[in-house]
């Protein structure tokens, strides 16, 4: 057992029950930076002893890339767009924090089903993965604005990350770092577009984008 | 040698933001589109060594999908200058709604064009596992851009789209990268996630986690390819990307990401789990080619209908791939097929869009009249996508439905041809209709020859492997059939 790491991940479950229940999304923003600097903390807390390298040249890329750039470069879409909240969601925030607890019970039941790798770094690390996997589909699937959708995929991807950090150390540090790029040149662009988005249409919503279709023209 | 291919459209597509000259740039792209072209033909003639220590590397199944790439980006380079003088910059009148809307800056959209083949490029040359998947969605990044050349409505609710779900799509194939990690794992040991190192260690995989990395890859991959139920991005991108995009989006980037799916295969393959894959693999090819039969009759979007030709066409690659043997050889000539086909096709369309202004199919009407060469293309395109002799598709479906009839899988071989039926049906309805009647109203006009050339140059390599497949190129499909089985 591994307290810090423990701690690390519990922080990481609480930030995505956090992204289910709040509608302001500069609080959203701040959350998944927040997640984002925590996973960077998980790198280091999971490496083992002839990593540390590694893991803190990992810890350092990511941690100003999801921690400060993405806050930075998202807060800028989003006064771009003038909206504050999320209004109306598909699916309410009580409903969601529910729907976060089935997540959750389900990633624990799916923890244990999953054969157990050789050296089990945390019993909690596959099942915290899988949630916050889960809940980043949640916020894309029931969250109208372009931006939580973005957000989504961050979390999505942050839940991925986390668990590639505890049970893959293989991965070559060129391939984290190209990644680590993708996915900021992915919010980069999604940005660009939630700008023209906001230009086009006056609005952020996509469920209103809605004029490609089959057969009803 | 294998920089020859890479570096030259990694530095024209840098070097295009930054040119200011039309004509400068446009020479650019054709130039880097023919150093492409030259560097690829030359690797079928020398073996290039790896280099990187051996994470990049040109197998049998790699060459085959940088040359159909290759080949397509030479087609679109010189169709594209023709394109691109075309659409001038500033102010234009949408023909759907009147509105008015700008293209994007043109340097900008040669420098995305260039990044996305380069991009591609690399797909086709990663062996290592998290290589490919920075390559892949990089491919998305950079061809996002291209979808939204017309800066309107429709096209940025295509971007976004395209966007968004295929970059959660393949967040799941990076999921299968690291499940992939663990099934590798033995120990405080893992083996380096090579393509080679990987087969070479197959029967030590751990089996469980290897089965759940190969779904992630089908699905996180399986959304890029197209294949149904994940294909939703795929008609709204392709009908609102610039015809050009829609050629390399459907020619040779769905085959891009399968070549995803097939890397993973060949891992499963190694590790004795060969049937588990492919019998997934047919599934989704066949109710691809379902959703297709049920998607395209009726359409009233010509350029939409050509998109899910494209799904019903991976479909089949996927299907044939699945049965293995000569239906993996045969499936391998019908990508090669479907990739020119439908490139030709969707240069054609372009052009039709350019003349008619409209891709409603009923406004279109009386082309063989209208624009004589391009209505001939278009139905010799048709012809040759929908699998009529004596084009190519109809030689390598032949060989997939047979060898599906010599495995004794009627019931497989009978949904197969209904489908494929079905779509011809429907296919022709639009197509004959837009080539004949009478125009009224449209008057001929000059067709360019830059618009007409490469899509006839595809449609005739087409026609050729119709009527004769050369012996290198079957042996190379072979090597490169045997590589997935």
């Amino acid at each position: 057992m591994n307290a810090p790491l423990d701690a690390i991940l519990v922080g990481i479950l609480l930030t995505g029950f956090l992204l289910l229940g709040s509608s302001r999304l500069v609080s959203c923003i701040r959350t998944v930076a927040l997640q984002g600097m925590l996973l960077g903390f998980l790198t280091l807390a999971a490496a083992e002893r002839d990593a540390v390298g590694r893991a803190a040249v990992l810890t350092v890329a990511s941690t100003a890339v999801k921690g400060f750039v993405f806050p930075w470069l998202l807060v800028r879409v989003l006064r771009g767009a003038q909206v504050r909240r999320e209004i109306e969601p598909l699916v309410g925030y009580g409903a969601s924090l529910l729907v976060g607890l089935g997540v959750l019970g389900l990633s624990l039941w799916l923890g244990t089903r999953l054969p157990r790798p050789d050296p089990p770094l945390s019993t909690l690390l596959v099942p915290v993965a899988l949630f916050t996997m889960l809940v980043g589909l949640v916020l894309i699937v029931t969250r109208r604005k372009a931006l939580t959708q973005v957000l989504g995929y961050l979390v999505m991807e942050n839940g991925i990350y986390a668990f590639g950090a505890g049970l893959v150390q293989e991965q070559p540090i060129l391939v984290e770092l190209g990644i680590l790029l993708d996915v900021l040149v992915a919010v980069f662009v999604m940005g660009i577009a939630i700008f023209h988005i906001n230009r086009q249409f006056d609005h952020i919503d996509t469920d209103r984008m809605a004029a490609l279709r089959d057969w009803t023209r | 040698m294998i920089a020859a291919l890479l570096l030259p459209v990694v530095a024209a597509g840098v070097l295009a933001f930054f040119v200011r000259a039309d004509a400068l740039r446009r020479v650019l792209l054709v130039g880097a589109a023919g150093a492409h072209a030259a560097a690829t033909a030359a690797t079928w003639l020398a073996e290039p060594a790896p280099v990187w220590g051996g994470w990049l590397a040109l197998d049998a199944l790699g060459r085959l999908f940088l040359s159909i790439t290759s080949a397509l980006f030479l087609a679109a380079a010189a169709y594209a200058v023709g394109y691109l003088r075309r659409e001038g910059e500033g102010a234009r009148r949408d023909f759907e709604e009147g509105l008015l809307f700008d293209n994007a800056p043109e340097a900008a959209f040669t420098g995305c064009l260039l990044l996305f083949v380069a991009a591609m490029t690399l797909v086709t040359l990663a062996q290592r596992f998290g290589l490919l998947w920075v390559a892949l969605e990089a491919t998305t990044l950079a061809s996002a851009p291209l979808i939204y050349f017309h800066r309107h409505h429709r096209s940025l609710e295509a971007t976004w789209k395209y966007l968004l779900i295929c970059s959660v799509g393949i967040a799941l194939a990076l999921l299968g990268n690291f499940f992939l990690g663990v099934a590798a794992t033995t120990g405080r040991t893992t083996l380096p996630l090579l393509v080679p190192d990987l087969r070479a260690a197959g029967p030590m995989l751990h089996v469980p986690w290897l089965k759940t990395a190969f779904l992630l890859f089908l699905v996180g991959y399986g959304t890029k390819v197209g294949l149904a139920p994940l294909h939703t991005w795929l008609p709204d991108a392709h009908s609102e990307a610039p015809s050009v995009v829609s050629a390399l989006l459907s020619g040779a980037l769905l085959n891009c990401a399968l070549l995803g799916v097939l890397r993973a295969e060949q891992v499963c393959a190694a590790a004795g789990l060969a049937p588990f894959g492919r019998e997934l693999l047919v599934g989704f090819g066949l109710l691809s080619m379902a959703a297709a039969a049920v998607f395209i009759p009726g359409q009233t979007d010509y350029k939409r209908m050509l998109a899910y030709s494209s799904v019903e066409h991976m479909g089949i690659v996927a299907f044939g791939l699945g049965l293995g043997g000569v239906a993996a050889t045969g499936a391998l000539l019908h990508a090669v097929n479907h990739s020119l086909g439908k490139a030709m096709m969707f240069l054609v369309a372009g052009n039709i869009l350019a003349r008619y202004r409209s891709k409603a199919t009923g406004d279109v009407r009386g082309l063989l009249r209208v624009l004589p060469a391009s209505g001939v293309l278009w139905v010799a395109g048709f012809l040759a996508i929908t699998g009529s002799p004596p084009f190519g598709p109809f030689l390598s479906e032949l060989t997939i439905l047979r060898a599906a009839l010599d495995q004794g899988r009627i019931a497989l071989a009978v949904g197969f041809v209904a489908s494929l039926v079905v779509v011809f049906v429907g296919m022709a309805t639009s197509v004959l209709g837009m080539a004949q009647g009478s125009a009224e109203g449209a008057r001929g006009g000059r067709e360019p020859w830059l618009g007409i050339a490469p899509a006839a140059a595809l449609g005739a390599v087409v026609l050729g492997l119709g009527v004769w497949v050369p012996s290198t190129l079957w042996t190379a499909l072979e090597a490169a059939a045997r590589l997935v089985g």
